[in-house]
This record gives structure tokens, sequence and C-alpha cells, in this order.
């Protein structure tokens, strides 16, 4: 299928193409559909990716850390941090635990308070990042033991937060490849609609066609290769038009906001330059499709 | 080359042919005549498989039509010359291009000499480059004609080519037909005109056939 689209694409058949008469409406229609509908497919396409990689390091963070957070007398702290780490390193399936430094902390706190926040003036609470181990660690087990040992200690797994939004990344990858099929769906629609505008205005030429002894694959050919034609130059049009909204689009920030991380990442810049193809493939399916169908109906 | 066996076709509820059986011989010229709305143009549909009949069976070049498929019927219709009275072209073609359509779609090609002649043959040469809607009736018909022996087709059908025509361009067309017939072409031509039928008798041995009743019968002297 692809082979035969990309021959009729470069090579075709111009004396197929000669016997149907210049089209008016039908052809900026076919062009145009697939040049919109590949705009947004970019778009779409961009939005999956994205919430993609969202979702995996979401999830990937959900797995591998927690933290446990420390509220107590400034006193007692330097002590109940050590406790806590021994306990932490003791745990089966603990892979490593650390405490955030000061500057680590204030680092977390600089988006709210600025870059000036006296920390040491603070009642902050000590924060112990914790990296699982491949084999796991029973989190309510480890959950009772700080609060045996370590009163003021608090266990964050992450799970009641980052859960739901990989969910949520996750869905709005199936959304964006659901928009794409959507996309892929409307286009084919719109081009065998105009197609099938197309045929009944040349229904004379089709006569003449089958009268002198033309096959029904010459003649379909003949509106195939015009129709997958005008929707790969379209889809062209829209795909570099798209890809370059997206390329204008605000960068991604230190913090890997969502809507600043809406693009494409390196090779995967090239992706759009596929949606062109299919948006011919599509063309050449449903042209072909409808002009048979059209040509059964005709004795 | 083609045969009617008990052929009926009804159209509407109602049977516009029927009980057809005849057989049309190799190098046969056969007029056919009847009155308007007899048939004439039904029965040259049912002769080139763009009409089923609807009972009976009809046999072109020694194939049942009702069994064949789509591209099938497309090849016998480059062994088949039609030519009608409102002889329609690809209007944003010249007529070079639209003469010579039935070789494009059958992927071959004519050499510039040769569609010449063909051109001159039929007296149109200086209008290679012309587009049909620029032709006038007379010259419509013998493009037709061009078109529907440029495969040297073993056939020739004619329905009602000399409808719209003068009787000089009517006695034109003619000719032209009985010399593809001496060449050896089949020709089975439609009209209405019974002095044409007469006329043609210097020009050429041809049987008359009349629809009457539905039914197509050989003509006796009375024409």
């Amino acid at each position: 299928m692809l082979r035969t689209a990309l021959s009729l694409l470069g090579r075709g058949d111009r004396q197929a193409d000669r016997v149907v008469p210049p089209s008016g409406h039908t052809a900026w229609l076919t062009s145009f559909t697939a040049g919109a509908m590949t705009f947004l497919a970019v778009f779409a396409l961009a939005l999956s990716l994205a919430s993609g990689r969202l979702a995996d390091r979401w999830s990937e963070a959900l797995a591998r850390t927690a933290t446990v957070r420390i509220s107590a007398p400034p006193d007692q702290m330097e002590m109940q941090t050590r406790v806590v780490l021994d306990i932490l390193l003791s745990t089966p399936g603990i892979a490593s635990a650390r405490a955030l430094t000061d500057d680590e902390q204030k680092k977390l706190l600089e988006p709210w308070f600025g870059p000036d926040l006296p920390l040491e003036a603070l009642p902050m609470p000590r924060l112990i990042e914790l990296t699982e181990a491949p084999e796991g660690y029973d989190g309510e087990g480890l959950r009772k033991r700080l609060a045996g040992e370590a009163p003021g200690a608090v266990l964050d797994d992450h799970t009641r937060w980052r859960r739901p939004l990989a969910s949520a990344a996750a869905r709005l990858r199936l959304l964006g490849i659901v928009s794409i099929a959507l996309i892929g769906g409307t286009m084919a629609a719109m081009i065998t609609l105009a197609a099938n505008a197309a045929l009944a205005a040349n229904s004379q030429v089709i006569e003449v066609l089958r009268l002198v002894g033309a096959h029904d694959g010459y003649i379909a050919r003949a509106f195939v290769r015009r129709f997958t034609l005008r929707a790969f130059t379209g889809a062209l049009a829209g795909a570099a038009a798209g890809t370059l909204g997206v390329a204008l689009l605000p960068s991604t920030d230190a913090a890997g906001g969502f809507l600043t991380g809406l693009g494409f990442t390196g090779w995967w810049w090239f992706l759009p330059l596929a949606l062109p193809l299919i948006a011919a493939i599509v063309a050449f399916v449903a042209t072909r499709h409808a002009a048979l169908t059209k040509l059964r109906e005709l004795m | 080359m083609i045969a009617f066996e008990n052929v009926a076709y009804s159209y509407g509820g109602g049977e516009l042919l029927s009980e057809i059986s005849l057989k049309l011989a190799p190098g046969s010229f056969h007029f056919l005549t009847g009155p308007s709305g007899a048939g004439k143009s039904t029965f040259l549909k049912l002769c080139y498989a763009e009409l089923l009949p609807t009972a009976g069976h009809v046999t072109i070049f020694d194939r049942e039509v009702k069994g064949l498929s789509r591209d099938e019927v497309a090849d016998i219709r480059r062994r088949i010359g039609v030519v009608h009275q409102d002889c329609r072209f690809l209007d944003h073609l010249p007529l070079a291009a639209n003469v010579t359509l039935p070789l494009t779609v059958s992927d071959r090609e004519v050499s510039n000499d040769d569609l010449g002649d063909l051109l001159s043959w039929v007296g149109l040469r200086h209008l290679a480059d012309a587009l049909p809607p620029s032709l006038s009736g007379g010259e419509r018909q013998r493009a037709a004609l061009a078109r529907a022996v440029i495969m040297d087709p073993e056939i020739i059908l004619a329905d009602e080519p000399t409808g719209n025509l003068d009787w000089d361009m009517s006695m034109r067309l003619l000719q032209l037909l009985a010399e593809l017939n001496r060449m050896g072409k089949t020709i089975v031509m439609a009209t209405h005109d019974l002095n044409l039928i007469r006329q043609s008798k210097t020009m050429v041995a041809a049987r008359v056939l009349r629809i009457r009743n539905r039914r197509v019968q050989l003509a006796g002297a009375d024409l």
C-alpha cells in the first residue's frame, strides 16, 4: 500500500491524470483540509509526546524515591535526623538515604519565598531523601518504626500526589493519540466527500472512458493520484506550519513545567515529517475506495 | 461475432425487446431501423454490454456477457468501436487526444503519422488541436468515427450517427463506414432515415434489420 501510494506520488500516470479535467473547489478544499488537519495533528502529537514524557518522569520518580520529614525542636533536630538515617539505612529495600543540606532546602523553597530566605531563622523541618532498592521496602512497617523511635518523623512516599498526576499525564497521552486518530478519520471523511463530488461532477468523463474500454483501475488512478498529491502538498504545508508553531512555544524552563515542555526533543522533531506521508496514504485509500465504489455503481 | 439467443430486455416494468435471436457474421453490414423509441439504442447497448439482457443470452466474441467482469467488459469494448448521435468527448482535451483516447486507456501509443493519416481520412487533420466544443455536428461525428476505429476494432456500432447531419455529410459518413466494411469490419448502423439506406445500395451490400413490436426482423423489399 505504502509503495503503491509513493509510486503514485513520484512517478504516477500522467496520461491517466490528464483525462480528468482540472477541477475547481474540490482541489483547494482537499489541500486545505489536509493542511488544517495536519496542523492540528502536529499539536496533538506534541501534546501526546510531552504528556508521555511527563507520565514516564513522574512514574519513575514515584517508584524510586520518598521523603522523610522531621519536625522537632531545634535542639533535638540533629539527634532525630541521625536516628532516622540509622533506621532508614538499616531497613531492607532502601538503597540510600541522605539529609538535604540547608542550601538544597532553600532552593526548594526559592520559587515561593525568593532567594533571600533566612532559613536559619525559621522553624524548618529537616528533609531526608531516600532511594528505594529494586526489591522495594515495607512502607507500613517503616512508618510504625519511625513513629516509635522518632516521633517527629513522617514518611511521605509521594503516592498521594504523584500517582494521580502520573495517571492524568498517561490519560493525556492517550487523549493525544485518540485525537490524532480522529483527525486522520476526519481527513479521510473530508477527502472521500471531495472525491465523491469530483466523481459525480465528472460522470460524463467516466462514461466516455468506460465507452472506449478503460478499466476501473485506470479511471480510479486518474482521481486517486490527483487527490493523493493534493493531500500530500496540503499536509506538507500544515506540518511545516504546525512544527513552526511548536518551535515558537516558550522553551522548557528549569522546573520542567508542563506547558513550557510542550514540544519535541531530539530526533522527535522529525516525527511531524511523517504526517504528510500518512495524509497521502489516508487520501490514497479514501479516494481509491470512493472511486471504485462509485464506478461499481455505474454499468 | 455477436449472437443473440431468445434475448429480452425489460425496463421499468415493460418489455422493450423480446425474443431476439440473431447472429452478426464477421464482415457484415447491417442497418437497424425502426421508429423512435422502438429500442434501436437498447439493441446496440446490448451489443457492447452497456446493458445486460433481462432474459436470454448475448454472446460477444464467444463470451457470454452475463458472466463477464467489469474489466472483461472493458476489454471487449476495446474490440468494438461505438459512434453515438450525441457523441461525447473530453472537452478539455484537443481533438487529437480525444481520438487517441482508446489507445491512451489501453497504455498503447500511436505514431503521429498514423494519427495524421486517420484524421486526414475523416477530413479533420487541420482540426487536430481544436477543442471538441468548437467542432460542428459533422466534425464531431467524424471525430467520433475516428476514435471508434483507432483501435482497429472488429465491430463498429453506430447509433443514429447521421441524426444531426445534413444530407451531404450523412453520405460522407456512410461512405466512411462502407470503406471500413470493405476492410472487413462488421458494421451495425442504427438509423430511421430510409433514404440513406436506399442510397447505400450503391456502396455496400447491407442487410436491414427492423425493430417492430419489440422484435427484430429482417426487413423485406418494402424499403
